[in-house]
Parts: C-alpha cells; structure tokens; sequence
C-alpha cells in the first residue's frame, strides 16, 4: 500500500508538470503544422508567465492575468510572422532572438518595477487559480485504489488543467474536421497548392501563429500564477524546449503530443521524487539522468530507431510567392 | 520590378546594410531603456566609459571578446556548410572538460607553455565529441541539426552536473568544482598588452586565449576561403543539389564542418577555465555560446567581422556591467535584450531594409 502511495503522489505530480509541456507543445503542434518552426515557445512561455503575474497582481483577477499572458504572447507570435512571414527571415533566427529577448525583457522590466532582483510581487490569492476539489472526492475517497487516483491525481487541480486536456481533443479536430484545420497542414505540406486554390498562405500562416501565441499564452500563465504564485526569473527553465522535444516526439499529432507530455512529466516527477534516494540492487541513480531522459529519448527518436518522425514537408522554409 | 534580383555593391551589403541593422536594435533598447524611465544616452555613455575607459575595463571587455570570437567562429563555419549549430554553447562546457582534464594532469610536472597546446587540443576534442552525435544525426540519418543540438546542449549539462557535483568535486568542499589548477595549468595575464597603450591590466583577467582566439580567425579564413575543404563547404551551404552533382560527399563535409565547430567551441573554455578562473566551475559557459549565433550574424560570418561583433559583445557585457553599479534599476540582463535584438535585426529581419535600401541606391547611382 505504500508504494501505491508513492506512486500516486509521483503521478499527481507528473500531471502537474505535464501541463506547461501540453499546452506548450500543442501551441508548437499548429505553428509546426502550418510549416513555422517555432523555437521561440519557451520565449512565448516567458513572457506570457510575466505579464499574467503583472497582470494578476495589479488587477486582483486571475482572468485577466491569463488575458494579459496570452496577449503578449500573441503579441510576440506577431513579431515571429513579421519577420519569418513577411519579411521571409530565418525561423530560426528569428525564435532564438525572441527568446533572448523574453529572457532580458522580463528581468528588466520586473526589476524596474518591482525591484525584486527579476521577481514579480507575491500575486494575492484572488489572482491565482486555485485548486478545484471535484465533487464527490469524499465520498469515494475510502474506495481501494480509485479512491486515491481520484482524489490526489483526478481532483484536486486547477481549472487550467482541465483546460489543457480539453485543448486535445479540440486540437485535434481543429486539425482534422474543420476547414481551417485542413488548409492549415496544407500549408505546411505544399504552400505553393494552397496559394493556387486562391488562399493566401501569409494569412493562414499568420493566424497559425495567433493559434500558437493563444495556447504558449496559457502555458505561462499556468507556471506563474497556478502552479506559482509570483513571476520568477527564468522560470520556465527549458520547458519551451522540452515541449518542442515532446512535440517532435509525438511525431507532430494532438493525442500522442498528450502522452509524450505525460511521459516527460512523469520522468520529471520521478526526478525529483528520486533525489537522494536509492534504488533496489541498482543503488543511487543520479537525478541528473532522469533530467536528461527526455532529451536523450527524442535524439534516439530522431536517429529513426523508434519510428520515423518526419516533420511537416514546407517547415523552415519561407514562402516566395510567384511575382 | 522586384527589388530582389539587384545587385549592390559589396559596401552596402556588408558595412551599411549591417550597421543600419545595429542602429535599429539599439534603437528598441534605447526605448526599453526610456520606458524604464532612464535616459538611453546617458546609458550609453557610462556603458562605453565602463567598458573602455580605463585598462582594467578594456581588458574584461577583450576577456569576453576571446569566448565570443570562439563562438563565434564555430557558429560560422557551420553556418558556411549550410549547418545552424545551436550547440556551441554545450560543446563549449564540454570543451571545458577537456582542457580542465588536460591541465589538471599536467599543471605539477610541466611549464603552461607545454600544458597549452595538449589543452588545447583536448578541449578541441572534447567540444568536437559533443558535436559529433549531431552531425552524425544529421549527416546519415536526416535528423535536423537544430533540434539535436539544443538536445545536446541539455545533456550536456546534465552530464557536467553530473561530473561537477559528484566527480571532479574537491572533497570536503560545497562548491561544485575542480581544484584550483597551479601555475603550470593555467594562461598568462596579457598585462604587456594593455601596457603598450599605457592602461593598466588590474583585475581583469585578459590571458593568452585571446591571441589563440585570433589565430583561429585567421586560421578560419583559411579554412574556409584559401582550401579546396572549404571551398566544398561553401557549395554545399549555398546549394546542397549543386554539391551534390559536383561528387561533394555530403555526409563527409557535414560531419568535417560540425567537427570543427564543435571544436572551436570547445576552445572557447580555455579562456574562463584556464585563463580566468584556473578550475572549472559549474555553468561556466553562461551564455557565450549563444552570444557566438549573434556575433556570427552580425559579423557575416567573416572572421573579421567576427572579431568586431566579438568586441562589440565585449563591449556591452563589460559596459553593462559597469552600467548596473550606476544605474540600479537597470540590471545586467538588459544585455540580454540588446543580444535577442540584434539577433532579431541583423538575422531574421536582415531583408527588412534592403527593398528601401534597393530604391534608394537606384535613385541615387540613377540606374
């Protein structure tokens, strides 16, 4: 029983740390798919997780502070497409700069106003999404096994959370069942056919991207003020790339983007739960491997040792269209 | 007509189109500056005082230049086979392996004359192990070099963690680094360097890398304009199809160009490892790596060029020191934002002005 214990405590975590990834990487998953390469979302992750924390504490509201986040984040997405759309610029480039500039940007100005070494003020209790107990927790809290799963795994998070599992499901058949969602992998597969059906590649691209700059919107704001209660410097900490890791591990598709999520969250949980402990017959293993697992995994993934992951044909080049 | 067929002479493209571009980054800082309610050109003024006026600051600033210049060059050589390396910045931490490895095994018995060139080449070595997963990645099994290098800057730092806090650790000690390594371990002080302009070197801790850093430019140069190796490098950067009827084997030049610019990351640690701190410390690195992808941009890949965005860096991660002391509410991570900005300007958005640039020398040549 104890061990069931542990293990439900790990797996309580790993959804916790999972989300930022999902909702980061599902963010990535429509860029990517409409042929931008974004390794500007952990930039996007930085600066949306800043303004919600600004946002929540000068106003008190946990919405708009989640309004302020996706805001500049797709505020941020805009300068991605100008230079990467419009003005046909590396992708790249253009990611890399976003995110130097979301790493500056966010110590400076929290600096500037608060003072607090690149912190942002304690957010008060109004302004941060707590924990929603699910109804019926109780009651089936003395159940063997189901009991526990739900109370501590199911229950018990914030309203961001089931945002973000919804968001899959709704990914998906934006993708695969709407318009837009068809027009959108096109565009990543073979721009030059789209531009002959007479749609604009540039806009569909553009609003990709706001797609992006929404979800990464909601990742920020989810490490600042639910699962934090303050912006702290850096603190998405490589997640924007361990999402694009999961993302390319998921092999570009809403469900399996969930579950390399998952997996990452749980080899995260895992970590931390494991430090300064010993294994049976292994001994300690050092926290450091568990850290780079997810990494490690998506190279061995690349090398085409698990399946082949094959990006979306157009992405990384930019669009000339016929003068 | 369209504005991207012509032709501009060579003293646009490489001094005025870049220099437009940096203007245009400092001008967005200036105005992150103002929006903070300091004045952008006092700003500017104590950062250039802080990073060239006196010896002490022109030696930091030619400190942080040497890592730079290193990076820079590994992102350029890449950059001339058609290859992004993101990585430099753990090939660096790993190169600084190699050359703590080096001089901690040599620093009892041998003079630093001796010890240099094995750390050298050891921390060559070291950064070019890091680089050849990649390349080998990219080269025979199609992955993208971008995506693995940002994996193998991350398990890298996981491994020297790892290394740091459990290995190489002196015991008994809290902090997680090597041993201070004695004089035969470590690079010169460049103190006559600073004298010949009549400064004084001080603290700053300017060493022997930075003219190792300069021969590698010129070795660069070499490379990559004078040699039949660089020479299919650059057809392949240019057109991978071309290089491809021309009988340049692609996996070859890829893995040959990765190597070296893992390698001259690598280098790069002699510099703090070596020449600044004598042992190697956790996260040494901080940064420099990816300071090479702007210093490469801006430089336009040319050691020159490099060796001048390279003082440019220095010049603002001195300054900006500097800077901070005096203007509190303006922290050293505003770097940082004038980095991203120049990346943005001078990298993604090196197009933005050349339509209006284009019109304007038509106007004025009156073709």
């Amino acid at each position: 029983m104890d061990y069931f214990d542990i293990f439900i405590g790990i797996l309580g975590s790993a959804v916790r740390l999972s989300i930022p990834l999902l909702f980061t990487a599902l963010a990535g998953l429509f860029s990517e798919r409409a042929g931008i390469f974004d390794i500007g979302l952990e930039g996007k992750m930085l600066v949306s997780a800043f303004a919600s924390a600004c946002a929540a504490y000068w106003t008190g509201n946990a919405w708009l502070g989640l309004a302020a986040g996706i805001l500049v984040a797709i505020a941020f997405s805009f300068i991605h497409g100008f230079a990467s759309i419009t003005n046909r610029g590396n992708q790249i480039v253009s990611g890399v700069a976003l995110n130097f500039v979301a790493a500056g940007l966010t110590i400076v100005l929290g600096q500037a106003w608060f003072g607090q070494g690149g912190r942002t003020a304690q957010v008060p209790g109004s302004g941060r999404f707590a924990p929603i107990i699910l109804p019926g927790t109780d009651a089936i809290r003395d159940v063997p096994i189901l009991g526990p799963l739900y109370a501590n795994v199911i229950s018990g998070n914030n309203i961001l959370t089931y945002i973000a599992f919804l968001m899959v499901p709704i990914s998906w058949w934006v993708l695969y069942r709407t318009r837009f969602g068809l027009r959108l992998r096109a565009v990543g597969e073979n721009p030059g056919a789209v531009d002959t059906a007479g749609i604009s590649v540039s806009w569909l691209r553009y609003r990709a991207l706001i797609v992006t700059g929404f979800l990464a919107g909601f990742a920020g704001t989810y490490l600042a003020i639910a699962q934090s209660a303050a912006f702290i410097n850096n603190m998405s900490a490589g997640k924007g790339y361990i999402a694009l890791a999961a993302l390319i591990f998921a092999k570009w598709k809403p469900v399996p983007v969930m579950l390399a999520c998952l997996l990452f969250g749980f080899l995260d949980a895992f970590a931390n739960f494991m430090q300064g402990k010993s294994l049976p017959l292994i001994g300690e293993v050092p926290v450091q491997i568990f850290q780079a697992l997810p990494y490690i995994l998506t190279c061995v993934l690349l090398a085409g040792f698990i399946g082949i992951a094959r990006p979306p044909k157009a992405g990384g080049v930019p669009y000339t269209k016929e003068r | 007509m369209s504005t991207a067929s012509v032709q501009l002479p060579a003293w646009i493209n490489y001094i005025v189109v870049p220099i437009l571009n940096l203007v245009l980054a400092f001008f967005f800082s200036g105005l992150v500056v103002w929006a903070i309610g300091e004045s952008p050109l006092e700003a500017l003024r104590l950062l250039l005082i802080g990073a060239l006026g006196r010896g002490e600051g022109i030696g930091f600033t030619l400190f942080y230049a040497t890592s730079f210049i290193f990076t820079g060059l590994s992102v350029a050589v890449a950059i001339h086979a058609g290859l992004f390396n993101i990585g430099s910045e753990g090939q660096a931490y790993l190169g600084g392996l190699g050359a703590a490895l080096v001089a901690l095994s040599l620093d009892r018995y041998v003079p630093w004359y001796v010890t240099m060139p094995f750390a050298v080449i050891g921390a060559a070595l070291f950064g070019a192990a890091c680089a050849a997963i990649p390349a080998w990645l990219q080269a025979k099994r199609g992955s993208h070099i971008v995506i693995t290098t940002i994996m193998f800057n991350f398990i890298t730092s996981s491994l020297m963690n790892y290394l740091l806090v459990r290995v190489l650790i002196v015991p008994g000690k809290m902090a997680p680094e090597t041993r201070t390594f004695l004089e035969g371990g470590q690079l010169p002080k460049l103190d006559w360097l600073i004298s010949m302009f009549g400064g004084k070197l001080g603290a700053a801790p300017l060493n022997f890398s930075f003219l190792i850093a300069l021969v590698m430019c010129f070795l660069v140069w070499m490379l990559i304009w004078r040699t039949k190796l660089g020479y299919e490098m650059r057809t392949l950067g240019i057109s991978p199809t071309a290089a491809g009827y021309a009988g340049i084997p692609y996996a070859k030049i890829v893995m040959i160009a990765m190597l070296i610019s893992g390698g001259l990351a690598g280098m790069m640690a002699l510099n703090p490892v070596m020449g600044a701190s004598a042992r190697l410390q956790i996260e040494f690195v901080g940064g420099a790596g990816f300071v090479g992808i702007a210093v490469s941009l801006m430089g336009r890949n040319h050691p020159v060029g490099i060796i001048l965005a390279a003082l440019l860096f220095g010049i603002l991660y001195q300054g900006g020191a500097e800077l901070s002391f005096d203007m509190p509410s303006i922290t050293r991570d505003m770097i940082v934002v004038i980095q991203g900005l120049v990346i943005l300007f001078a990298g993604a958005l090196e197009y933005m002005l050349r339509p209006a640039i284009v019109r304007l020398y038509q106007q004025i040549s009156g073709k």
